[in-house]
């Protein structure tokens, strides 16, 4: 390579502004005409995918198991399913890969808890779980510590267990008669948190013998899910379509409400950096939400893709798997514009450059326009229309409320603490 | 209500036997209390006399049911303590194993050792009938318990307050986390779990058995491993990079040395050498505070050198060369002025240091004398008398000063003083490099002495301070920049809920998507995509609000329009504002008139409105189509002086008259029609969120980022990314190390601010050495 001399000289590099407003301008058209985030579709159940689980120490390795009970263990580079087990009669309700990544734990409607070992038996030898727990309900959440041989149940109580024993060590419960998810705080490794049916959510420590607080809101939450570098923030998936992401410190009100979905939000996954979430909804869209923003970044679905009930964020932080009602899991990229593979470093820079070009001009009207265009089915997006004239209309109406009352009678409440009914401690 | 104490006593009773049995003779008191308040009930009025019948009685039955059988003295001697703790059951009185108040009673009374303060005591307690609170309910203890884990957990997790919010900051997040520190790894590590196969890998294992030399255990030592886990990678690259610096400078001055060293010119080095020398005695009066053992060896050096020069007297006019200058001098105005210099140094060589001023003045005349009987006239002729100030100076500087600074010593003075500055520049400079070096070896020192990291921290930060020197142009930008990033990292950060809900609304509203029927495909489809009503420009949200009060405004203006007419028929002098304050003139006309003789008042001077409509001309003007001569002239024709082209050739070109203005008909009002509307489609009409003026916003687009117009490096920095991961590394949740990691740093930081407040005594050579950086980095 040769050193080329150059002259900085501003007056002979003049336009400066308006010539990298045009290089913005095209960066943003190309990202979005290669946003091209769906990969691939890994078929083979024969009934909803019910829930997903990562692999603790392999990147390539997905499970998966449907309403029928049966779990697949898929290859994902080669996008090819490796083994097949009957696990549960009835739904697997939940499904979590141990912290060495050797064994994992499945719970069913036959209400049993289940290990198996990671690796498939030898020819001949007969598919059967190293552990069989009988338990005396439904079990309907699943989750193991980070660094334990400790993981967790949830069904009419929330149960904290031994690897090693048959019995749990310790169960909480708190008036409530069922729960639908669990989560380990993977950085706090010995607080819980639950959802409950009675619209609450509840945490735990595991080493006290009550639960420590519970906030109850306006609807059901689905599921939850710790924020891996943020040892207090949580976000939970709630049936008002909406996502509240809480500070556990101060749970009288949401420090952020994520609303975009048009139907009950079902599962909610957060990515390995901490900064985004991705939640899987009713509505058939799969949306990607930065983790302080109230609006979503990105939205995912296809034509085919029914009811999203599970989602997964891989832990490079490339890739979003979802797994749905009409029996598939499909395999998207975070970043929808984002090539794969290695970069070329004058490719990486090149990248970079545009990527903050982007970010500097994203105030621009026309930048704006096309960096936030998407393409949504048509149903959702008369859906999403009609739900905004009904919000209006209830801003409006309260408004008017409060125009014709007395003053200070119907005091002005925030969306944040519209969604919380009460604290309890 | 008698069942009921009963009840009571008995329980009571039980537990004293259940504390009876679990700890016999701890705490003696306690039980006796306890059976002292038990005594309260149905026992409390048998004696001990009674009670010792009863354990004869027993005693008897006993013996009479041990003369039975076996079987039945087994039976009778069975206790289940269920039984006896149970609440709900009331035992049989004559329980199995019942240990009475009075038992307990007598052995006090008989035992001398209790004192009668205790006894005392327990006679109070027995007198007392405060009974014990019940306690609280199940749900209530619960709530507490509760409320009291839950104080624990939240104090507990706040502990990643710093980590979180020094994450959030960070311009640049690296993942996996804890990443291996790259490099090779040690080699133990690589072939852990191998073993020895083929015969040769065993003979050479045997060898290495043979000679005791480690091939199973770590190579390292576990002292020698220590030391290496001693400094961390972050340490030792701060080390490293002090350590290069050193020696880039090191190799530098001597460089400069050297190239010094080869400078023919003898005038220089004589120059250098008065300079040094010079620098050193202003050195030494510094020295002798600070460090008086270097002082005094340097004098002691200084003194030898005079001590020379008065038994050589090199520098007088004896040695061969001196004379053979003397004689030369009388012609040559070089030879007398070397003689002069010869004579100079010697002068400044004999001169003593550190004495009275007495002695200096002896000393002086002394050297004149000495001078006066040596040198010929012509010499002296120069000198004259005693010693001269300025030819104690500068003799090397031109030689017109010196002729001149007999007659005009205030002239010589100031060019002295000039010279004299730029021999403090010079030493200043070869000081500063001096005292770099040896802050770089002190250093060097003091590492090698204790291996703090301190040291290693205050140059990072000394580093970085240089670095962000050494920016130079980029770093207003950059600042800006930073502003931004913390301004929108601000927005941010409002997780703390305290955010005002329509400034949330806000946020949300333009972070949210644009989602629509149509699907992008090709560029042209993003052409094709409707343009957002948001790309106009916003009305103000006050137009629509109130129409009762739009109506007034436009009344008020109807009414001006009229009067701002009359204003312009009559002639200029005559003030009227334009524009006068809307709200106001409507409500009552006296103020109004008021207001107005104020303003007229206030104007009185200046014509604003002969100068309006000599601006409005000059648009109107600047508007009409220009008449533009295209001729050639001399293209086909004769050319010089004189001559006209001919008609048919002239070529004046008018251009259409551009449509009539829209402000033809407003004598009032400017409507300027160079805006572009095309231009507008891409400009940003109001502020967006994070900032909170334009200033502000427009500092994002002061500097560009691209390489046509930034440095190789700074395109680098600043289109750093923010978030870093690696291909194919799983990202593992924050794991406890990086609140000690993030710990350490924290007392890293505090450490190094607190040792350059320590420096605080040098702060030029810092300033120095911190330029200096900068010119290396330059080079």
């Amino acid at each position: 390579m040769l050193k080329i001399p150059r002259n900085y000289d501003p007056s002979l590099h003049p336009f400066e502004l308006s010539r990298e407003y045009t290089r913005a301008l095209n960066a943003t058209k190309l990202e979005r005409v290669f946003a091209k985030p769906f990969l691939s579709s890994l078929d083979g159940h024969r009934d909803g995918v019910n829930c997903l689980a990562k692999h603790t120490r392999s990147l390539s390795t997905l499970l998966s198991g449907s309403c029928d009970g049966v779990v697949k263990v898929w290859n994902l580079t080669k996008r090819e399913c490796v083994r097949t087990l009957q696990a549960h009669e009835g739904f697997v309700r939940g499904m979590v890969v141990r912290y060495c990544g050797s064994s994992f734990f499945t719970i069913g409607d036959d209400k049993t808890i289940k290990q198996w070992n990671m690796e498939a038996p030898g020819y001949g030898e007969e598919e059967e779980p190293l552990n069989t727990i009988l338990g005396k309900t439904v079990f309907t959440g699943l989750d193991h510590h980070q660094k334990k041989g400790v993981f967790a149940t949830c069904g009419q109580q929330v149960d904290i267990w031994d690897e090693q024993r048959s019995t749990p060590i310790r169960s909480f419960s708190w008036g409530v008669d069922s729960f639908s998810s669990v989560r380990f705080n993977p950085v706090e490794t010995e607080l819980l948190g639950s959802c409950a049916s009675d619209r609450s959510i509840v945490l735990y420590d595991m080493r006290e013998s009550t639960p420590l607080k519970k906030v109850i809101m306006t609807m059901r939450t689905n599921t939850l899910c710790w924020n891996p570098m943020e040892a207090y923030f949580f976000t939970c998936a709630n049936e008002d379509y909406n996502l509240y992401t809480y500070d556990m410190r101060y749970l009288e009100k949401p420090c952020k409400v994520h609303m975009d979905h048009v139907s009950a939000v079902l599962d909610v996954d957060y990515s390995p950096t901490g900064l985004e979430f991705v939640s899987a909804s009713f509505d058939k869209t799969v949306r990607i939400f930065p983790k302080d923003a109230g609006h979503s970044r990105e939205v995912y679905h296809t034509k085919r893709m029914q009811h999203v009930i599970c989602i997964k964020w891989s832990a490079d932080n490339k890739y979003i798997l979802s797994g749905s009602d009409e029996m598939n899991i499909r395999l998207w990229k975070a970043n929808a514009a984002e090539k794969l593979g290695v970069l070329a470093p004058r490719e990486r820079e090149a990248v970079n450059y545009s990527q903050k070009l982007k970010e500097k001009f994203q105030h621009y009207p026309q930048i704006k326009r096309i960096a936030r265009h998407r393409h949504l089915p048509k149903n959702i997006y008369h859906q999403r229309n009609e739900l905004r004239v009904m919000k209006e209309a209830r801003r409006r109406k309260e408004t008017n409320v409060r125009k014709h009352s007395k003053p200070g009678s119907v005091p002005v409440v925030s969306e944040k603490e519209k969604h919380v009914v009460s604290v309890v401690d | 209500m008698a069942k009921v104490s009963k009840k009571k006593g008995n329980k009571n009773v039980k537990k004293v036997v259940m504390s009876v049995e679990e700890r016999p003779p701890v705490n003696e008191e306690e039980e006796e209390e306890a059976g002292m308040a038990g005594a309260e009930g149905d026992i409390g009025s048998s004696g001990e006399d009674e009670g010792e019948d009863e354990r004869k009685r027993q005693k008897l039955l006993q013996a009479i049911s041990a003369l039975g059988g076996k079987r039945k003295k087994a039976l009778g001697e069975r206790s289940e303590a269920a039984v006896d703790m149970s609440e709900f059951s009331v035992n049989p009185e004559d329980g199995p194993g019942k240990v009475q108040l009075s038992d307990l009673m007598g052995t006090l009374e008989k035992t001398p050792a209790v004192p009668a303060k205790t006894r005392k005591l327990l006679e109070n307690l027995q007198r007392n009938k405060k009974t014990v609170d019940s306690p609280l309910s199940k749900q209530e203890t619960e709530r507490i318990q509760r409320g009291m884990a839950f104080q624990k957990a939240a104090s507990e997790v706040s502990r990643w307050d710093s980590v979180i919010t020094q994450n959030q900051r960070a311009e640049q997040l690296l993942f996996p986390l804890n990443q291996e520190p790259a490099g090779p790894r040690p080699i133990e590590r690589l072939v852990a779990g191998w073993k020895a196969q083929t015969p040769l890998e065993q003979e050479v294992f045997a060898l290495l058995s043979a000679n005791k030399q480690p091939f199973t255990d770590p190579i390292l030592t576990p002292a020698e491993e220590a030391s290496v886990k001693a400094m961390s990678l972050e340490e030792a690259k701060i080390r490293r990079a002090e350590l290069q610096k050193a020696r880039a400078l090191q190799s530098y001055y001597e460089a400069k040395a050297r190239r010094e060293k080869k400078i023919k010119s003898k005038k220089y080095h004589k120059v250098q050498n008065k300079v040094k020398r010079k620098g050193l005695l202003k050195h030494i009066e510094q020295m002798i505070k600070t460090d008086p053992a270097a002082a005094m060896q340097e004098l002691n050096k200084m003194e030898l050198a005079r001590m020379q020069e008065r038994m050589s007297l090199k520098h007088q006019n004896s040695s061969k060369w001196a004379k053979s200058k003397a004689i030369m001098a009388k012609y040559d105005e070089e030879a007398r002025k070397a003689m002069q210099q010869q004579l100079e140094m010697n002068r400044e060589l004999t001169q003593k240091l550190v004495t009275s001023l007495n002695e200096e003045e002896e000393e002086e005349e002394e050297g004149a004398a000495g001078e006066a009987d040596v040198l010929p006239d012509f010499v002296n002729d120069a000198v004259d008398g005693p010693p001269n100030p300025w030819m104690k100076g500068k003799l090397t500087e031109e030689p017109t000063k010196e002729q001149a600074n007999d007659a005009a010593p205030e002239a010589a003075s100031v060019s002295a003083a000039a010279a004299e500055e730029e021999e403090e520049e010079w030493a200043a400079d070869k000081t500063e490099e001096e005292a770099l070096l040896r802050e770089f070896d002190c250093r060097r020192k003091r590492h090698q002495a204790q291996e703090s990291d301190t040291a290693g921290s205050i140059f990072q930060e000394e580093m970085t301070e240089a670095a962000a020197e050494d920016s130079g142009a980029s770093d207003c930008d950059e600042e800006a920049r930073s502003e931004f990033r913390s301004i929108s990292r601000g927005g941010e950060e409002g997780f703390k809920a305290t955010e005002a809900v329509n400034c949330a609304d806000r946020t949300d509203e333009s972070a949210q998507l644009e989602e629509r029927l149509i699907r992008i495909r090709t560029v042209e489809d993003l052409e094709c995509l409707p343009h957002e009503p948001s790309a106009q420009p916003r009305d103000p949200p006050t137009t629509k609000a109130q129409p009762s009060e739009e109506k007034r405004v436009g009344k008020s203006k109807k009414k001006k329009g009229i009067e701002l007419k009359e204003v312009l028929t009559k002639n200029t002098n005559i003030i009227k504002v334009p524009l006068a304050p809307i709200g106001t003139d409507s409500e009552d006309p006296e103020a109004k008139v008021d207001q107005k003789g104020l303003i007229k008042e206030a104007f009185a001077g200046d014509d604003v409105i002969s100068d309006f409509l000599k601006d409005k001309r000059r648009q109107e003007d600047e508007g009409k189509p220009k008449v533009i001569d295209l001729t050639l002239p001399g293209w086909g024709e004769w050319g010089g002086l004189g001559l006209k082209p001919p008609k048919r050739k002239r070529r004046k070109v008018r251009s259409a008259p551009p449509p009539p203005r829209k402000d033809q008909r407003l004598p009032t009002v400017i409507i300027s029609e160079k805006k572009n509307a095309s231009i507008s489609l891409h400009q940003v009409h109001s502020l967006p969120f994070p900032f909170e003026n334009h200033a502000q916003f427009e500092s994002c687009f002061r500097s560009p980022l691209g390489r046509t117009w930034n440095t190789e490096r700074t395109v680098k920095k600043v289109t750093k990314p923010r978030v870093v991961t690696q291909m194919g590394a799983i990202i593992d949740p924050m794991a406890e190390e990086e609140l000690l990691r993030n710990k350490d740093a924290v007392a890293r930081e505090t450490s190094s601010v607190n040792s350059k407040k320590k420096r605080q005594p040098l702060p030029i050579t810092m300033f120095f050495s911190r330029k200096k950086a900068h010119l290396h980095r330059g080079l």
